[in-house]
């Protein structure tokens, strides 16, 4: 294979599989991770050049991690001050790793998972931005080049470089490690790192409705992430739930969309369209969900109501009542008056229109969704089912006002418009 | 992008034979690292040939034979359904396929890319196609700044 750009790729494909193991295993040997993913980026980088000259190894996973771990061993040497680090750390018998015999690393490589697991936790550590944190965990987890993750998030590589070296550099200064958090931190962190992984997804999710292919692939790099993630912590619930909820969501990308751009609201959905094998996915990993703990968290909650509209084979069999009550869980559980709305939409559907505009009436008067043009569209909407037809466009009219989506706008212009009650929801 | 990999059969298959308990064994072990890996669809196997039916249309209507399909040179044992980012790694995860379970000799494991989406509506229209232009222009502008 002398092709390089067919080496580039093979390499790259290689790269999304083992990333995450090497930069672990280096991690392992030199304590430091910003230290660990430059040794890693150079095995990778290595491999690059040689294999075009040498062919491909036979166990290319192999070759790239014990060339990091040759050059983390060299670097140890040369380097006194990590020496003397590492040997403070009690690491010391680490970098003698060189002796060990084959059999020994094949014995290290099975615990690997666990390191893995403290590689996800660091990348997606507090003490850094969001985008921060996702962009390294896109790089040293999902083994995506500076390049792709560039093209996803429409910047320039230089700009994600050096998001990813000030990064190294916070982890490096907060004395961050490989350990997986535990006790009562692991709560909290384990929320980091689900929210940046459905960072991710959403903005793959919003970059399909400008039909942008490449940035789309940011929701199947989520639903990887969340699945790998769901393979190192299977006894953690809300990811799980999280998983389930993103395959729920990408299942409709085919239906999403009409093909002028305007976004088709979920019950107007042609479900022939939606991606059943996904559905099926998300299904079983929310099972596993609800099998393991009683008390359900704020992921699973959300799978579980999509999961209600996956289950509807039409609009029509949608099981209302049980959204309404999933709604009401999970506004325990998260407070918040975007989930309120939602849960107003429901009970429209659920128990008519005249109940939910008293919850949404509450909401106005709150003041809390005063920028949120839905608030008005939800209001519109419930007010046209109940007859108030000229109160309703006034509130169409305002919704689209609020808007800087111009396919929104148009379609809330349209229904401002329109004679008749229509069916709502977000799509 | 998924990739569906198709498993060839033979007399072994044919049989109904399972498979020894390492070849088993090593197939559990390689569909956990593919789930582990996240990238897992599907896997299935397929009973022989004896229990499926050939379905062809001649003279105008569809005639059903049973199998065996005695004279099929190519049969099909199984197929794996994996979603990755691109060839590449598709190629890459079959290398990973159990020697204890490779293909006999003058076989192979077929990989094919699967249908989807963006391959279907792959005309953006005019209007699209402005729209996301702008988006990358100001993204692009944003950027610069820094």
């Amino acid at each position: 294979m002398t092709d390089p750009t067919q080496v580039q790729r093979t390499v790259e494909g290689v790269w999304r599989v083992e990333a995450a193991k090497v930069t672990a295993v280096v991690a392992r040997l030199v304590g430091d991770i910003g230290l660990a993913e430059d040794l890693a980026q150079d095995a990778f980088v290595q491999a690059l050049e040689q294999w075009p000259r040498d062919g491909l190894p036979d166990n290319p996973g192999a070759w790239l991690t014990s060339t990091a771990r040759r050059r983390a061993i060299d670097r140890i040497r040369r380097d006194v001050n990590l020496r003397d680090k590492l040997q403070q750390v009690g690491h010391v018998e680490e970098y003698r790793v060189a002796d060990l015999a084959e059999a020994d690393f094949d014995q290290a490589m099975e615990d690997i998972n666990d390191d893995v697991l403290g590689l996800v936790f660091a990348a997606c550590h507090p003490v850094l931005t969001a985008q921060a944190r996702i962009s390294l965990t896109l790089r040293m987890i999902g083994g995506l080049t500076t390049r792709e993750i560039a093209r996803a998030f429409l910047t320039t590589e230089s700009t994600i470089g050096q998001r990813i070296s000030r990064a190294k550099k916070a982890l490096r200064a907060d004395g961050v490690t490989i350990e997986v958090p535990s006790g009562a931190e692991l709560a909290p962190r384990l929320a980091s790192v689900l929210e940046v992984i459905y960072l991710i997804f959403n903005e793959g999710y919003a970059a399909t409705s400008g039909r942008d292919w490449v940035r789309g692939d940011l929701m199947e790099e989520a639903i990887r992430l969340g699945r790998v993630l769901s393979a190192l912590a299977p006894r953690e619930p809300e990811v799980h739930g999280l998983v389930a909820l993103m395959e729920i969501q990408a299942s409709r990308t085919r239906a999403r969309m009409a093909p002028d751009g305007a976004p088709i609201l979920l019950l107007d959905q042609d479900r022939t369209r939606w991606d059943w094998s996904l559905i099926r996915h998300a299904l079983t990993a929310l099972d596993r969900a609800t099998q393991l703990s009683g008390i359900r968290g704020p992921y699973v909650l959300q799978a579980a109501i999509a999961a209600c509209h996956a289950g509807a084979r039409t609009a029509e069999e949608t099981d209302w009542a049980r959204i309404v009550a999933l709604y009401e869980q999970l506004r325990q559980v998260r407070p918040s008056p975007v989930i309120d709305l939602n849960l107003a939409v429901a009970m429209s559907y659920a128990a008519g229109p005249a109940p939910a505009l008293s919850v949404v009436d509450r909401l106005v008067e709150s003041g809390a969704l005063a920028d949120y043009h839905l608030l008005p569209s939800v209001r519109g909407d419930l007010l046209r089912k109940l007859g108030r037809e000229d109160e309703a466009r006034e509130e169409f009219r305002r919704a689209a006002a609020m808007t800087d989506n111009e396919a929104e706008r148009d379609l809330l212009l349209r229904r401002a418009a329109e004679e008749r009650p229509r069916r709502s929801l977000t799509n | 992008m998924r990739f569906m990999i198709i498993v060839p059969g033979g007399p072994e298959t044919e049989s109904g034979n399972p498979g020894t308990e390492e070849q088993y064994a090593d197939m559990q072990t390689y569909q956990d690292e593919m789930l582990r890996a996240g990238v897992h669809v599907d896997g299935q196997g397929l009973h022989p040939t004896s229990k499926g039916a050939l379905v062809s249309w001649e003279n105008d209507e569809w005639v059903v034979t049973d199998g065996p399909f005695a004279e099929s040179k190519e049969i099909i044992a199984g197929f794996s359904i994996i979603e990755v980012s691109s060839r590449e790694e598709a190629i890459e995860w079959v290398k990973r396929w159990p020697r204890s379970a490779a293909p006999n000799p003058g076989q192979a494991l077929e990989l094919r890319q699967i249908y989807s989406a963006e391959d279907f509506d792959a005309m953006l229209s005019p209007e699209l196609r402005r729209r996301e232009e702008q988006l990358r222009e100001a993204a692009a502008r944003q950027a610069a700044q820094g």
